[in-house]
C-alpha cells in the first residue's frame, strides 16, 4: 500500500520510494528509507498536508508526495 | 550597513551550516553579536551573512550558510553553500573549518548533513544545539562517545540562553588551526573509482580539474544542479560517460540516486548506536499536546484565524497612535525648520522634499515593526510551520505553498515586511511569485484613497438598521479586490515565468519553545534597519525627484510674497488664532456629549463666527495662496507632464488633474490625497475626512462644464490605486530581496498595466451598469 493510505495512527515498513526526481531524492534525505518505520499522526484540517512521525521526528508531506511511498503496515498497530 | 570590525592578521574563516529550524542564526547572533554584515551573492537570491568575532587573541570570521537538509545541491541557490564550503566563493575565499548545528532532539537525521559535510575533509566540530528540548524528550547522548567515533569535539549548548557560547567560541578557534581529517568510509571503493575515472574523463574534455567531492555529487544526484551546470558545454560525451558510470554502480548493488541516503542514514545510525539512547516510548512532551489543538480539524483554524486577528488588531491598536505621533512630529519638524529658513527653493526642498521624503518612510515604520515582531514572534516559537501545514491546501490552488500565506497576510497591512517574511520559502520559484504578488494585497495606504472616493461619490444607503451600509461594502470590496486579481496573477507567473516542476513541500514540524525576546527584538532591528538604510536613501531620492519636478520652473516669487503676509498676520492675530482654537475644541466637546445643550453651542457657534470675522485677512490670503499653489503645481514640469499625458489617462474618465495626482504619488500612493489638496486649491495639508477635499471633488468639471467625477470615475480611480505600483518603498524592498534591478521594474511595469486596464474597465462597465 501507499503511504498516504494509512489510518491515523497506524504504522508501517517503508518498502521503497518511487523514482529517482527532486522530490524523490528529498524524501529519502528526510530519513524515508527501506525498512525505516513510519506512523501517521494526522491530518491537516483541509485533509492536506498529512503528518508523521519518522525517526523520532515529525515530517509534514502532501498527499501527492505520501503517494510516492511504497508501505507495509504493521498489524500490531490497529488502536 | 553596521561597522565591520577590521581584520586581524591571519584572520581564520569558517562555515556555520546545520538544518533548518536548528538555531543556527541564534548560535550566529550569540557568536558574533552585532559585528555582522548581510548583503548577496552574485547571481542568486541567497543572503550572504557574514561576522566577527574575536576569542583568545584570534580574529574568526564567520560564514553563514543557509539552513539545508542536505548538501546536494539541485538548484543555484542550494550551489552557493558547495561553493562557499570548497572554496570556490571568491566573496568569501577559503574554508578554515566548518561548524555543524545539529537538532540534539533529532541526531540522527541532523548527522544526515553533517556526513556530507565530512566527506569534504575540512577540520568540523559538532555542535549540539538544543539540548534542554533532548532532555526534556528523555534522550541521553553520551558526548566523549560522540565526539571519539565522529573524530571530532562535539559541544552540547543552548544557543537560546547563550549557554555554553564561549566553549563554542574555543572550540571553534581551536578547530580552525586543526589539521584536515580523513573522511569517513560510507561509500565503497567502487564508487570512488568511478568518481575518478569520470574527473580524469572531465579533465579531458574540458580542460579543467573537477574537486573529488563535486565528481562524485555529480554522480549521485541525478539530475542535480551539478548535472545541469557540467554537461551544458558538453553534453553528448559527459551525460553518456555520467550514464555509464551510474549503471556500472548500479549492477553493482549501488543504485543512485537511493544509495546515498540508505548509506548516510546507516552510518548515522551507526555512530549513534550506544551513544545515545531514546526512550522506548515517546514520552507526551508539550509540542505534541499544543498541536493536537493547534493543527486540529476545527480548534487549529479557529485558532489561526484567532491569531491573525490579534495580530491586525494590535497593529490598529498600538501602531496607529506611534503613526499619528510621526506624522504630527514630521509637521512639527517641518514647521520648525521651516521658521528658521527664508521662503524660496532651499526651504521648500527641505520641507516639502526632504522632510516629507523621511516622513513618509517614517510614518510606516511603526506599523513595519510591529509586523516584523509577530512574524519573527512566529517564526522564533515554531509556529510558522504550522501555519503553512494548515494553509497548504488552500494555496496550491493558484500554485503556491503553505509557506507563501503568512507574507501574504501581512502583506494586507504592509508588503515590506511581507516581502522579506519571503525568505522562509525556499524555493525560488515560489518565493518570486509570493513577492511579486505581495503588493496586490491591500496594505493600509490605499485605505485613505478608498476612504476619499468612497465618501464622496456613493450615496450613504445603510441596511439592517445601520449595521450594513454601502460605504461599507465598498470597503469590504476593495481591501478584497487586489487579493482577487492576485490569484489569476500568481497562475498566470507559475506558468510562464516560474513554471517547473511542483516543489516538495516537504516540511519538518519543529518543537514548540518560548520565544526569546533577545533573538526576536534583534530581528526586528536587523529587519527595520535594513529597510530604512538600503531603501531609504533612494526612497528619498525619489521624493526629492517628484518634488523638483512639482516645484520647477515655475516662478514662486509671488507665492513667496503671500507666504511672508501670511506669517506676517498670524503672528499679529495670534490671540484670535488661539482663542479659535480653544473655542473650537469647546465646540467638540459639548457637540458630543449629550444631553446636547443647543444654548451652549449656539453661543460658541457665535463667538466662532464673530473670530472668523477678525481672521477674515488671513482666510483671504489662504485662499490666494491655495490658489497660486494650484497654479505653480498646473504649470509645474509635473503639471505639463499631465496635461500633456491627459490622452493617456481620458478613456479612463480621469482629467489631467487625476493624472498629475497619480504621477506625483509614485513614491507613496497615499499622497495623491494632498497633492489632490494642492490642485483643488485648498492646500496640501487636507486629508481623506476633508469635507472641502470631498466637495471640490463633486463639483470639479471639464472645460465644457461636465462633472468630472462620477461613480464610475471614482471605481475607475479605486481599482487603479488596488492594482498599481505606487510604493517606491516596495519596489526598492522587491530590487533588494530579489538582488537584481530587474524585479523591481517588472512588479513596477505590470502592476501599472494591470492597474491602467483594470481602471479602464471599472469605468466602462460601472458606466455601463449605472446606465442601464
Amino acid at each position: 500500500m501507499k503511504l498516504h493510505e494509512l489510518k491515523v495512527d497506524q504504522r508501517a515498513l517503508i518498502v521503497e520510494v518511487s523514482g529517482d526526481d527532486g522530490i524523490a531524492i528529498r524524501l529519502m534525505e528526510m530519513g524515508l528509507t527501506d525498512g525505516e518505520e513510519i506512523r501517521l499522526i494526522g491530518f491537516a484540517p483541509l485533509g492536506d498536508p498529512i503528518e508523521f512521525l519518522v525517526r523520532g521526528y515529525r515530517l509534514s508531506l502532501r498527499k501527492t508526495e505520501a503517494e510516492r511511498v511504497e508501505v507495509t503496515a504493521l498489524v500490531d498497530s490497529k488502536l | 550597513m553596521i561597522e565591520k570590525v577590521p581584520p586581524k592578521n591571519l584572520e581564520r574563516t569558517v562555515a556555520v551550516i546545520g538544518n533548518p529550524n536548528t538555531g543556527k542564526s541564534t548560535l550566529f547572533t550569540a557568536l558574533t553579536g552585532v559585528h555582522s554584515q548581510i548583503g548577496n551573492y552574485p547571481g542568486v537570491t541567497v543572503e550572504k551573512k557574514l561576522g566577527w568575532f574575536e576569542f583568545e587573541g584570534q580574529s574568526i570570521r564567520l560564514v553563514d550558510l543557509p539552513g539545508t537538509y542536505s548538501l546536494s545541491p539541485r538548484t543555484i541557490d542550494e550551489m552557493v553553500s558547495v561553493d562557499v564550503l570548497l572554496g570556490r566563493q571568491p566573496e568569501v575565499g577559503q574554508i578554515d573549518a566548518v561548524v555543524c548545528i545539529v537538532d540534539a532532539s533529532n541526531l540522527e537525521r541532523n548527522l544526515y548533513v553533517v556526513s556530507q559535510v565530512l566527506d569534504l575533509g575540512l577540520p568540523t566540530l559538532l555542535v549540539l544545539n538544543m539540548w534542554d528540548v533532548a532532555q526534556e524528550r528523555g534522550i541521553q547522548i553520551n558526548t566523549e562517545e560522540l565526539a571519539k567515533r565522529l573524530g571530532m569535539p562535539v559541544i552540547p549548548c543552548e544557543a537560546h540562553r547563550r549557554k555554553q557560547i564561549d566553549l563554542v567560541r574555543s572550540a571553534i578557534v581551536q578547530a580552525s588551526h586543526s589539521p584536515k581529517p580523513n573522511p569517513p568510509d560510507i561509500f565503497p571503493e567502487l564508487f570512488h573509482e568511478e568518481g575518478r575515472k569520470l574527473q580524469a574523463e572531465f579533465l579531458q574534455f574540458s580542460n579543467q580539474t573537477l574537486p573529488t567531492y563535486l565528481v562524485e555529487r555529480l554522480i549521485l544526484d541525478v539530475g542535480g544542479q551539478l548535472e545541469m551546470e557540467l554537461t551544458k558545454p558538453n553534453p553528448e560525451q559527459l551525460i553518456t560517460r555520467l550514464k555509464e558510470a551510474r549503471e556500472r554502480l548500479k549492477v553493482a548493488q549501488f543504485r543512485v540516486p537511493n544509495i546515498e541516503a540508505k548509506l548516510r542514514y546507516g552510518w548515522s545510525r551507526q555512530i549513534l548506536s550506544g551513544a545515545m539512547s531514546v526512550p522506548e516510548k515517546r514520552p507526551a512532551v508539550v509540542t505534541d499536546t499544543l498541536d493536537r489543538w493547534l493543527t486540529h480539524k476545527f480548534w487549529g483554524l479557529l485558532a489561526f484565524c484567532l491569531a491573525m486577528f490579534i495580530v491586525f488588531q494590535s497593529i490598529s491598536w498600538a501602531a496607529q497612535p506611534l503613526m499619528k505621533i510621526c506624522e504630527s512630529g514630521q509637521k512639527q519638524v517641518g514647521e520648525m525648520i521651516g521658521s528658521l529658513l527664508p521662503f524660496g527653493p532651499l526651504r521648500s526642498l527641505v520641507v516639502d522634499g526632504v522632510i516629507a521624503g523621511v516622513g513618509g518612510i517614517l510614518v510606516f515604520l511603526p506599523q513595519i515593526c510591529f509586523l516584523f515582531l509577530f512574524i519573527a514572534l512566529l517564526e522564533d516559537c515554531g509556529y510558522m510551520a504550522r501555519a503553512a501545514f494548515l494553509m497548504d491546501k488552500l494555496m496550491t490552488k493558484v500554485g503556491l505553498s503553505g509557506k507563501s500565506f503568512v507574507p501574504l497576510m501581512s502583506s494586507f497591512a504592509c508588503a515590506i515586511p511581507g516581502i522579506m517574511a519571503t525568505r522562509t520559502i525556499e524555493n525560488r520559484r515560489d518565493r518570486m511569485v509570493t513577492i511579486l504578488i505581495a503588493p496586490l494585497m491591500s496594505c493600509s495606504a490605499r485605505a485613505p484613497v478608498y476612504w476619499l472616493m468612497v465618501a464622496a461619490f456613493f450615496p450613504s444607503i445603510s441596511w439592517a438598521g445601520g449595521w450594513i451600509t454601502l460605504h461599507g461594502i465598498m470597503l469590504f470590496v476593495m481591501t478584497f479586490f487586489g487579493a482577487i486579481v492576485a490569484v489569476p496573477i500568481a497562475w498566470l507567473l507559475k506558468k510562464t515565468l516560474f513554471k517547473g516542476e511542483t516543489p516538495p513541500f516537504v516540511m519538518e514540524l519543529p518543537s514548540y519553545k518560548i520565544p526569546s525576546p533577545r533573538i526576536v527584538l534583534h530581528r526586528v532591528f536587523d529587519r527595520a534597519s535594513a529597510f530604512v538604510m538600503r531603501a531609504g536613501t533612494l526612497i528619498l531620492a525619489t521624493s526629492i525627484l517628484i518634488w523638483s519636478v512639482s516645484y520647477f520652473p515655475s516662478d514662486h516669487s509671488e507665492e513667496q510674497k503671500v507666504l511672508e503676509n501670511i506669517r506676517l498676520t498670524e503672528s499679529m492675530l495670534a490671540s484670535e488664532l488661539e482663542q479659535k482654537e480653544q473655542l473650537s475644541l469647546e465646540r467638540e466637546k459639548i457637540g458630543q456629549t449629550p444631553p446636547l445643550d443647543s444654548k451652549a453651542i449656539a453661543e460658541v457657534d457665535e463667538k466662532i463666527a464673530e473670530l472668523d470675522t477678525r481672521l477674515q485677512p488671513l482666510h483671504l490670503l489662504f485662499d490666494t495662496r491655495n490658489k497660486i499653489s494650484e497654479q505653480l503645481l498646473a504649470n509645474s514640469f509635473l503639471g505639463r507632464f499631465g496635461k500633456a499625458i491627459e490622452p493617456v489617462v481620458k478613456p479612463l474618465g480621469w482629467d489631467w488633474r487625476i493624472g498629475v495626482g497619480v504621477l506625483a504619488s509614485f513614491p507613496a500612493r497615499e499622497v495623491i490625497v494632498a497633492t489632490l489638496g494642492t490642485i483643488y486649491s485648498l492646500g496640501g495639508d487636507v486629508d481623506e475626512n476633508s469635507q472641502g477635499l470631498q466637495t471640490a471633488l463633486q463639483s470639479a468639471t471639464w472645460p465644457d462644464g461636465r462633472p468630472v467625477y462620477s461613480i464610475p470615475v471614482a471605481m475607475s480611480i479605486m481599482v487603479f490605486f488596488a492594482l498599481c505600483a505606487q510604493c517606491a518603498s516596495t519596489l526598492m524592498v522587491i530590487r533588494r530581496e530579489t538582488n537584481h534591478w530587474g524585479w523591481g521594474v517588472f512588479t513596477f511595469a505590470y502592476m501599472t498595466t494591470l492597474a491602467y486596464i483594470g481602471a479602464w474597465i471599472a469605468y466602462v462597465v460601472t458606466g455601463w451598469l449605472l446606465a442601464s
